[in-house]
């Protein structure tokens, strides 16, 4: 075969080349996916091994790469949620709710306190599932298979719990501009108190399982650890940066949908090593908890589950049916004939993840002129390869697994 | 006491003069335009000045503009935040359309780097001084830059979603 068919050569078969140790032993390539059991999504990693120890490596993503940002530019507003819905499927509702955020900002829209409390409840149970899904697995990760079995049950009934409110389970597709689709049945809130009367005792058993547990303390302290400075440098934000000791939290330094109205403290660790991202998000759901409790033991009385905005609300189904003004809203909003300022707005939320922003450029028309999604994801794999340099294979999988990297948003 | 937007206005426009313009608060961040041969030198500005303290870039993305000049014709967009005073910045930096390039930001900040590469990957946007500006998301052997918004989406004889049969223009509403 001719020399100009072979595929040019890595760089690191050049390095085990001229590099050989000093008792003779060689350096190795090993390819960490894309499709390896333990990276949770499609994620290449080749990396340059001295025996078990990682001198390097250089990642690849784009496997699952959509073109959300593409598909945005030719849909009308209304119909990007499910594209958010597909990005952090841990988490789907806070996107969701970022994006109608971002749209009320645009169109200066104001939601009603009770539909405010009703999304906050719901973005912290959708953080509730991502951190419950990232430690579960976690725990995974280091051979501990019961406390993911055990506490994945809780995930279902958080499931249980979107089912009432907008029949969909993973890519939820909730609410609309200005609120949500109909008001919460009283099934909903039954499931929510059950939750919050069951959860608790479970979460606190899966603490005891791994928080002093020997073998995960050997696998996870001072593993994969990431300085304040490194980690802001980055870009990180999130649950990965306060393991770092910097305690930002968009809730609390941007407060939207009323976050400014609940009392939470902000956890923060100390080193970001793994162990301390483990315990942020742990300490993050009691967190979450207590905001929800608050949200239900405040939320105003009467059923007001959405702004009065015809002209931007999409009215709901047996609305359309039924009555005659709702038909007209649905199909002039659906024919795009109702007006959309031109501007720019960049919005974020703190989603499971980190901080989710949403950069909208609108011209006029009926789909956004650019939307541009920031996601927390794409930034933490950036600093995986420097993350697991001179660690341990098994170490590069715990690590992957505590920075909470889903593919969906790496790749969008 | 708080950042004020006339205080950051005066301090770039003091170092800067002519290269930073455009000043606007825009809904909720104060944004502003500038030359993109001194994107560097502004960026590490932001980042390095005692009161100013941009020391986060939270975003940065671009944007095609066919329509506009061809000097206007891309616009790369970086969002910086201030986390001491919690406050925004949007610079906004338009590109030639015939040759669009600007210096690369990655040396500044490590998060730029995979960023860069993607706007690249997008829009074609050659980032001088990136240490590896290859594609990050679409794969190597494509020839387009798929943002681009002379690469239309969907098969261009489709007419079912085009906005003229719904009676709509840009310049009717």
């Amino acid at each position: 075969m001719s020399e100009l068919l072979l595929p040019p050569e890595h760089r690191y078969a050049k390095i085990i080349k001229e590099k050989l140790n000093e008792d003779g032993s060689e350096l190795s390539v090993l390819n960490l996916g894309p499709t390896h059991p333990a990276t949770h999504g499609i994620f290449q990693n080749i990396l340059l091994m001295d025996g078990e120890r990682i001198l390097e490596a250089e990642p690849t993503i784009g496997y699952i790469h959509r073109a959300f940002e593409k598909i945005a530019e030719n849909r009308p507003f209304y119909q990007i949620t499910p594209l958010t819905d597909r990005m952090n499927y841990c988490s789907s509702p806070i996107n969701n709710m970022g994006w109608w955020m971002t749209l009320e900002k645009l169109l200066g829209i104001e939601v009603p306190k009770r539909a405010q409390y009703l999304r906050v409840i719901v973005m912290e149970l959708a953080r509730i599932t991502d951190h419950l899904i990232c430690n579960s697995i976690l725990g995974v990760d280091t051979g501990a298979y019961t406390g993911f079995l055990y506490v994945f049950q809780f995930r279902e009934k958080i499931y249980e719990i979107y089912e009432e409110i907008c029949g969909a389970r993973l890519t939820t597709n909730m609410g609309r501009i200005g609120g949500f689709e109909r008001d919460w049945s009283p099934e909903a809130f039954k499931k929510l108190d059950t939750f919050l009367e069951e959860f608790p005792v479970a979460w606190k058993e899966f603490e005891n399982l791994f928080e002093r547990n020997r073998i995960f303390l050997d696998r996870t302290v001072n593993v994969g650890a990431i300085s304040a400075e490194k980690a802001m440098a980055y870009g990180f934000t999130g649950p990965n940066l306060r393991a770092a000791g910097v305690d930002y939290d968009v809730r609390v330094a941007q407060p939207y949908s009323s976050y400014e109205d609940f009392d939470f403290i902000v956890p923060v660790g100390k080193s970001g090593d793994t162990y301390d991202r483990f315990c942020v998000r742990n300490a993050e759901v009691w967190e979450s908890l207590s905001i929800i409790r608050q949200a239900l033991d405040k939320m105003p009385a009467g059923n007001e589950y959405h702004a009065e905005v015809p002209d931007y609300y999409l009215p709901p189904k047996e609305d359309v049916y039924n009555n005659m003004e709702a038909l007209i809203y649905h199909f002039k909003i659906v024919m795009g004939e109702v007006p959309v300022p031109v501007a720019e707005i960049y919005h974020p939320v703190e989603g499971g993840n980190g901080e989710i922003g949403f950069y909208l450029v609108t011209d006029g028309s009926r789909t956004p002129y650019r939307l541009h999604f920031r996601r927390p994801c794409f930034i933490y794999y950036q600093a995986y390869p420097e993350m697991i340099k001179g660690a341990l294979l098994s170490d590069a999988i715990v690590i992957l697994s505590s920075l909470n990297v889903i593919a969906g948003e790496l790749d969008a | 006491m708080a950042l004020e937007n006339t205080q950051i206005q005066d301090k770039l426009v003091e170092t800067f003069n002519n290269d930073v313009f455009n000043f606007q608060q825009e809904r909720d961040i104060f944004t502003l335009e500038a030359s993109a041969d001194k994107i560097t030198a502004l960026i590490l500005f932001l980042k390095n000045d005692s009161e100013l303290r941009f020391h986060f870039l939270t975003d940065l993305c671009g944007v095609h503009y066919p329509d506009n000049d061809s000097e206007r014709q891309f616009a790369i967009v970086y969002h910086l935040h201030n986390w001491y005073e919690n406050k925004r910045l949007r610079i906004k930096v338009y590109l030639n359309g015939e040759k669009p390039e600007i210096k690369s930001i990655s040396n500044i900040f490590l998060g730029a780097n995979w960023m860069e590469r993607e706007t690249y990957d997008f829009y074609g946007i050659n980032f001088i001084g990136h240490p590896q500006l290859k594609r990050i998301l679409n794969m190597d052997e494509m020839v387009s830059f798929p943002m681009r918004k002379e690469f239309p989406m969907e098969d261009s004889g489709r007419t079912d979603k085009d906005d003229r049969f719904f009676g709509r223009t840009v310049s009717n509403c």
